[in-house]
C-alpha cells in the first residue's frame, strides 16, 4: 500500500490546481484486474455508424463488476453514443449501425435472438435530463416493478428504492403527489430510484448531474458511491472532478482530429488517468489544456 | 444631450404613424373576430326565429313526440332524436377504439417510412366528401347489407338489434356503418397527432426500465394523452351527430322507433336534408327549423364538452386540420 | 426466470435474476412479449382495415366513374338525363366556392392573426373568440344551410349562388382561422423579437415579416378549406338547389348549378345511365380534392422547410 501523498514523478508536469487536492483514500494495490474482478462488459472492436458517418471507432475495453467506470472526454466525441450502445438505446435512432461485439457476461448484446427488453431490464439507464413520468411519485417507482410482476411487497420495494436514492425522507409524506412537482435534483434522484427499483445488474448514468445545481450534484455523487457495492456503474461525465471523485476507472474518449470520429484514447484506473496518464492527449485533457 | 442618438429612437411623426398603423391593424383583426362572433349569434337567433312557429305550437313536447305527419300538421322529433343517437353511438363504439388502434400503430409501431405513407392516406379519407360516402353506401353497402341480413338474423337474431331482414339494405345499420367510415379517419389522425406529442424522453425513460412497447403505450403514451383522446372522441361524435347528406341516402327517412337495425329510420340532420326542399306547409318548414335548433344545441354541447375535457391539448385546432386533411 | 423468489432480494444478496443467463425472454417476459406482439398485430390489422376501406370506397368511385370520363364530359353541358357532361356544374361550383373563399379567407386570416398577435394566451377576448370558432366549427353544415336560408333565401325569395357561397364561407371560416393561427404560431419568436428590437412598428413587422413567413401555411389552409367546401352538399341543398341543370348559369343572384347537387339529384332519377354521369362527377370531384390536398401538402412542406432553415 503506497501512501496517498507519494510524490508525483517529476517527468510528468501536471498543474496541480486542476486536480482535486486530495484523491479519496482507496486501496492502491496494483492488482491484476482480470484475475480479481469479473468483467461485466467485454467490448471488442466496437464501432458505431449513423448511416455513412462513423461516430465511434474500434473501441475495446472491459467494464468490471462493482466498479464505477467513468467515461470522460470533450463533447461530441461519442461518450453518449458509447454508453447508449451498451443497452441498445441507440436502436431507435435511424441508420444506427454497430459493428464489433458488446459482450455482456459473455453474451453479445447485439446477437441474434437477443431480446432488447431483457437487455434493458438488466442494464438500466438514467438520463441527463430528468424524465419523470407524469404520474405520482409512488407510481413512478412502482411502474416498472409492476410490469415485471414484482407485485408482492411493492410498497417496501418502492420505499427501499427511494431510501437508496436518498429521496425517501423528502417525499415520504407525498408519495401520491405528482412527480412533476419535485425540484430538478429530486426528480433526478427519483429517476435513479426508478431505475434501481427493479434491481438491475448494471446502471448506466448519462451525465446524470449535468443539468443540476451543485448541491444536488453532490448528493448524487454520494449516491453513486453507495450504489457501487450493489451495482456495476458506468457514468458519462464531462466534469473531471466528478470522475475523479466517484470513479474507479476512467475511459477517456476524444475526437480523432483527422478522421473526425470518436475514439477511445486511454482506459486506466482513475489514479493513472489523472496523475500519470500514458497518452499525451489524455494529459492535455485532464490538465485542462483543451476540451 | 449627446451627439449621437440611440439607434432605436425614431422621430416623433413616424412613432405616431406606427401607433396609428398598429391601431388600424389591430382594429381590422378585431373586426374579423367580431364578424365571427356575430355570425354565431345571428345563426342561433335566426334559427330560433324561423323555428318559432313550431316552438310556439309544440314546445318542449316536440322532443318526445313520436309522430311526423306533415299533412296533418303533426310533428315530433322523438324518432329522429332516437335515430341520431343510435346511429352515432354505434358509429362511435366502432370508430373510437379502431381509430385509437390505428393511431397507436401509426405513431408507435409502424416503421417510419410506412407511417409516412399510410398516415397521409388515412388523413385523406377525411377529405372525401360525405356525398361520396353516401353514394357508396347506397350502391355498394346497402345491397351488401341486404344480402347478409338473413345470415345475421339467423346467427344473432336473439339480439333485438338484428331483427327480421328487410327487402332493401337501406337501414339504420347502413347509416351507422357510413358514419363509422366518416369519423374513423378523423379519430385516427387526431389521436395519432396527440400520441406524437409525447416527449421522446418519456418513452425512452420507460424503455430503459425494460418495458415492452405495449407497456410503454399503455403506461405512458395513452395516460398522458387521455384528455386529448377523449376530446377527440367527443369531436368525432359531434361530426357523426350532424351528418346529413350521407345518412340521408342510406337511412330511408322513415318514421318509427325500432330496435331492429335492419329497419329504416331517421335522424335530425337527414330529415332536414330529405324534406326541407319540398315542404308541405309552413309548419312543416318551421318544424324542420326546430330540428335544426335541437341539432345546433346538441352540437354546441359537444363542442363545449370537447373543449372542457381537452385539458392542455388544443384538440380543436388539430381537428380543423384533420377535417380539412 | 423460474424458481426466482420475487419476495426475496429486498435488501438481500440474491439478485432477482441470473445476470449470466442468456439475454432471451424467459418466464414473465415471454408472456409480456406475447401481449406486446399481439397488440402490434392488432393495431396493424386496424390500420389495414382503414386502408382497405379507403381502397374500397375509392375503387367504387374510380371504377364506375373512370369510364364516364373524357374531355367532352368535362367541357360540355348535360343533355337530357344521361348525355353530355358536367361543365356547367363544374363552372358553377367553381364560382360559388370562390365567392365563398373570397369572403371567408380575409376574415379567417385576420381572425387567426388576431389570435396570435393581438390577443395573448390569457386574454379573455382571445379565449371567447376561440370558443366562438370552436362552436362554429362544430355546427353541422345543414344547420348552416338553414341559417342562410332564413337570412338570404327568404328575404330574396329565391335560392341563389350567393346564398350558397355565404353558407360555404361560414363552413370554411373556422377552418381557415385555425389553420392560419396554427401556422402563425409556428413563426419563431426570434423573428418577432428581432423586429421589435429594431424598433419596427408592430403592424409593419406583421405585414412584412411574420405574414410572409407564414404565407405558405396560410395559403395551404385556404386551399384545403376551399377544397373541402367544394364537396359540401348540405349548404347547396338548402340554399342553392333550384336551377336549370342543363344550362350554364353564372348569375349568383339566382341558383347556380353545382357538382354536389348534380350528384345528389342525379340519384333521384334512378335511371341507370344517369348513374354513370353521377359517378363521373363524383370521380372528378374526388380528383380535384385529391389534387388540392397533395398540392397543399407539397406547398406546406416547402414553406416549412423555408421557415425551419431560414430563421
Amino acid at each position: 500500500m503506497t501512501a496517498v501523498d507519494e510524490p508525483i514523478p517529476t517527468r510528468v508536469r501536471i498543474q496541480t490546481e486542476t486536480l482535486p487536492t486530495q484523491l479519496p483514500a482507496r486501496t492502491r494495490e496494483e492488482f491484476e484486474i482480470d484475475a480479481v474482478r469479473q468483467a461485466v462488459f467485454d467490448i471488442r472492436d466496437m464501432s458505431v455508424h449513423y448511416g455513412a458517418k462513423e461516430a465511434l471507432t474500434r473501441t475495446t475495453l472491459k467494464i468490471y463488476k462493482n466498479l464505477v467506470t467513468a467515461v470522460i472526454g470533450p463533447s461530441g466525441c461519442g461518450k453518449s453514443t458509447f454508453i447508449r450502445s451498451l443497452n441498445r438505446m441507440n436502436d431507435s435512432i435511424p441508420a444506427f449501425r454497430l459493428s464489433g461485439q458488446v459482450l455482456y457476461h459473455g453474451h453479445d448484446v447485439y446477437g441474434p435472438g437477443v431480446n432488447r427488453v431483457e437487455v434493458r431490464r438488466r442494464i438500466g439507464m438514467v438520463f441527463q435530463k430528468p424524465n419523470p413520468f407524469p404520474k405520482s411519485i409512488y407510481d413512478n417507482v412502482a411502474w416498472a416493478p409492476r410490469n415485471l410482476g414484482l407485485r408482492s411487497h411493492l410498497s417496501e420495494r418502492v420505499e427501499r428504492a427511494l431510501r437508496q436514492a436518498a429521496l425517501w425522507d423528502e417525499v415520504k409524506d407525498r408519495l401520491k403527489k405528482s412527480a412533476l412537482g419535485l425540484s430538478g435534483g429530486q426528480q433526478q434522484r427519483l429517476c435513479i430510484a426508478r431505475a434501481i427499483a427493479v434491481e438491475p445488474d448494471v446502471l448506466l448514468l448519462d451525465e446524470p448531474a449535468s443539468a443540476l445545481d451543485p448541491v444536488s450534484t453532490a448528493a448524487i455523487e454520494d449516491l453513486i458511491l453507495e450504489l457501487k457495492s450493489r451495482y456495476t456503474i458506468v457514468i458519462v461525465t464531462h466534469n473531471m472532478q466528478q470522475a475523479a471523485r466517484v470513479g474507479d476507472r476512467a475511459a477517456f474518449f476524444s475526437l480523432d482530429l483527422t478522421e473526425n470520429v470518436g475514439t477511445l484514447i486511454e482506459y486506466e484506473s482513475v489514479e493513472t488517468i489523472f496523475r500519470n496518464p500514458h497518452d499525451q492527449r489524455t494529459r492535455e485533457y485532464v490538465t485542462g489544456q483543451f476540451g | 444631450m449627446g451627439v449621437t442618438a440611440p439607434v432605436a429612437r425614431r422621430p416623433a411623426h413616424t412613432k405616431r404613424a406606427s401607433r396609428t398603423g398598429d391601431r388600424i391593424m389591430r382594429g381590422l383583426c378585431a373586426a374579423a373576430g367580431i364578424v365571427v362572433a356575430i355570425t354565431l349569434i345571428d345563426l342561433a337567433y335566426q334559427l330560433s326565429h324561423d323555428a318559432s312557429p313550431a316552438i310556439d305550437k309544440f314546445g318542449v313536447g316536440f322532443l318526445f313526440h313520436e309522430a311526423w305527419a306533415p299533412n296533418f300538421k303533426i310533428f315530433g322529433a322523438a324518432d329522429m332524436i332516437y335515430g341520431t343517437v343510435v346511429s352515432s353511438a354505434i358509429a362511435l363504439l366502432i370508430a373510437a377504439p379502431l381509430g385509437v388502434a390505428i393511431a397507436v400503430w401509426l405513431a408507435m409501431i409502424a416503421p417510419r417510412r410506412v407511417s409516412a405513407v399510410v398516415g397521409p392516406l388515412v388523413e385523406m379519407l377525411a377529405a372525401v366528401p360525405s356525398i361520396i360516402y353516401g353514394f357508396w353506401g347506397v350502391i355498394v353497402l346497402a345491397p351488401f347489407i341486404q344480402k347478409i341480413e338473413p345470415g345475421l338474423h339467423s346467427a344473432l337474431g336473439w339480439i333485438p338489434l338484428f331483427g327480421a331482414p328487410q327487402t332493401t339494405g337501406i337501414s339504420m345499420l347502413a347509416a351507422a356503418i357510413v358514419l363509422t367510415l366518416m369519423i374513423l379517419p378523423i379519430q385516427a389522425s387526431l389521436c395519432r397527432d396527440l400520441f406524437l406529442t409525447v416527449p421522446p424522453e418519456l418513452k425512452e425513460g420507460a424503455e430503459a426500465l425494460g418495458s415492452t412497447r405495449w407497456e410503454v403505450i399503455r403506461g405512458i403514451v395513452i395516460p398522458s394523452t387521455l384528455s386529448g383522446v377523449s376530446a377527440a372522441t367527443v369531436l368525432a361524435l359531434g361530426r357523426a351527430l350532424g351528418e346529413a347528406i350521407a345518412v340521408s341516402l342510406v337511412i330511408g327517412d322513415a318514421n318509427g322507433i325500432h330496435a331492429n337495425l335492419f329497419l329504416p329510420g331517421a335522424t335530425l340532420a337527414e330529415r332536414i336534408a330529405n324534406q326541407f326542399p319540398s315542404p308541405v306547409n309552413p309548419l312543416h318548414t318551421a318544424s324542420m327549423f326546430y330540428c335544426g335548433v335541437i341539432l345546433l344545441a346538441i352540437c354546441l354541447l359537444t363542442s363545449l364538452l370537447a373543449r372542457k375535457i381537452a385539458g392542455r391539448f388544443d384538440v380543436e385546432r388539430r381537428y380543423a386540420r384533420a377535417a380539412m386533411a | 426466470m423460474s424458481g426466482v423468489d420475487h419476495t426475496a432480494a429486498l435488501g438481500g444478496d440474491t439478485p432477482l435474476f441470473d445476470p449470466t443467463a442468456p439475454l432471451t425472454a424467459t418466464g414473465n417476459l415471454r408472456r409480456r412479449m406475447f401481449v406486446s406482439r399481439l397488440v402490434d398485430g392488432s393495431a396493424g390489422i386496424a390500420a389495414l382495415v382503414a386502408v382497405a376501406l379507403l381502397g374500397i370506397v375509392l375503387y367504387a368511385v374510380v371504377s364506375r366513374g373512370a369510364k364516364a370520363l373524357s374531355l367532352e364530359f368535362v367541357f360540355t353541358n348535360p343533355q337530357g338525363l344521361t348525355g353530355g357532361g358536367i361543365f356547367n356544374s363544374l363552372l358553377g361550383s367553381f364560382e360559388v366556392v370562390m365567392i365563398g373563399a373570397v369572403i371567408a379567407a380575409p376574415i379567417g386570416i385576420l381572425t387567426g392573426l388576431y389570435l396570435t398577435e393581438f390577443a395573448g394566451r390569457r386574454s379573455r377576448t382571445g379565449r371567447m373568440l376561440t370558443v366562438a370558432l370552436d362552436v362554429l366549427q362544430g355546427v353541422p353544415t345543414i344547420v348552416t344551410g338553414l341559417f342562410i336560408f332564413g337570412l338570404l333565401v327568404i328575404p330574396l325569395h329565391q335560392q341563389s349562388g350567393i346564398a350558397g357561397a355565404v353558407a360555404l364561407a361560414i363552413v370554411m371560416l373556422p377552418l381557415m382561422a385555425r389553420a392560419s393561427q396554427e401556422v402563425l404560431l409556428l413563426v419563431p419568436a426570434s423573428l418577432r423579437e428581432a423586429a421589435d428590437s429594431l424598433g419596427v412598428a408592430r403592424w409593419r413587422a406583421v405585414l412584412t415579416v411574420i405574414v410572409p413567413a407564414a404565407a405558405g401555411g396560410i395559403i395551404t389552409g385556404v386551399i384545403l378549406a376551399t377544397a373541402r367546401a367544394a364537396g359540401e352538399t348540405a349548404p347547396m341543398l338548402i340554399c342553392n338547389s333550384i336551377f336549370n341543370p342543363n344550362t350554364t348559369q353564372l348569375n349568383p343572384l339566382h341558383g347556380v348549378p353545382n357538382v354536389p347537387m348534380l350528384i345528389y339529384t342525379a340519384y333521384d332519377l334512378a335511371v341507370p345511365d344517369a348513374l354513370t354521369r353521377l359517378w363521373g362527377a363524383a370521380f372528378v370531384l374526388l380528383l380535384l380534392i385529391l389534387i388540392a390536398n397533395v398540392g397543399a401538402r407539397l406547398l406546406l412542406a416547402r414553406s416549412r422547410a423555408k421557415m425551419g432553415g431560414g430563421a
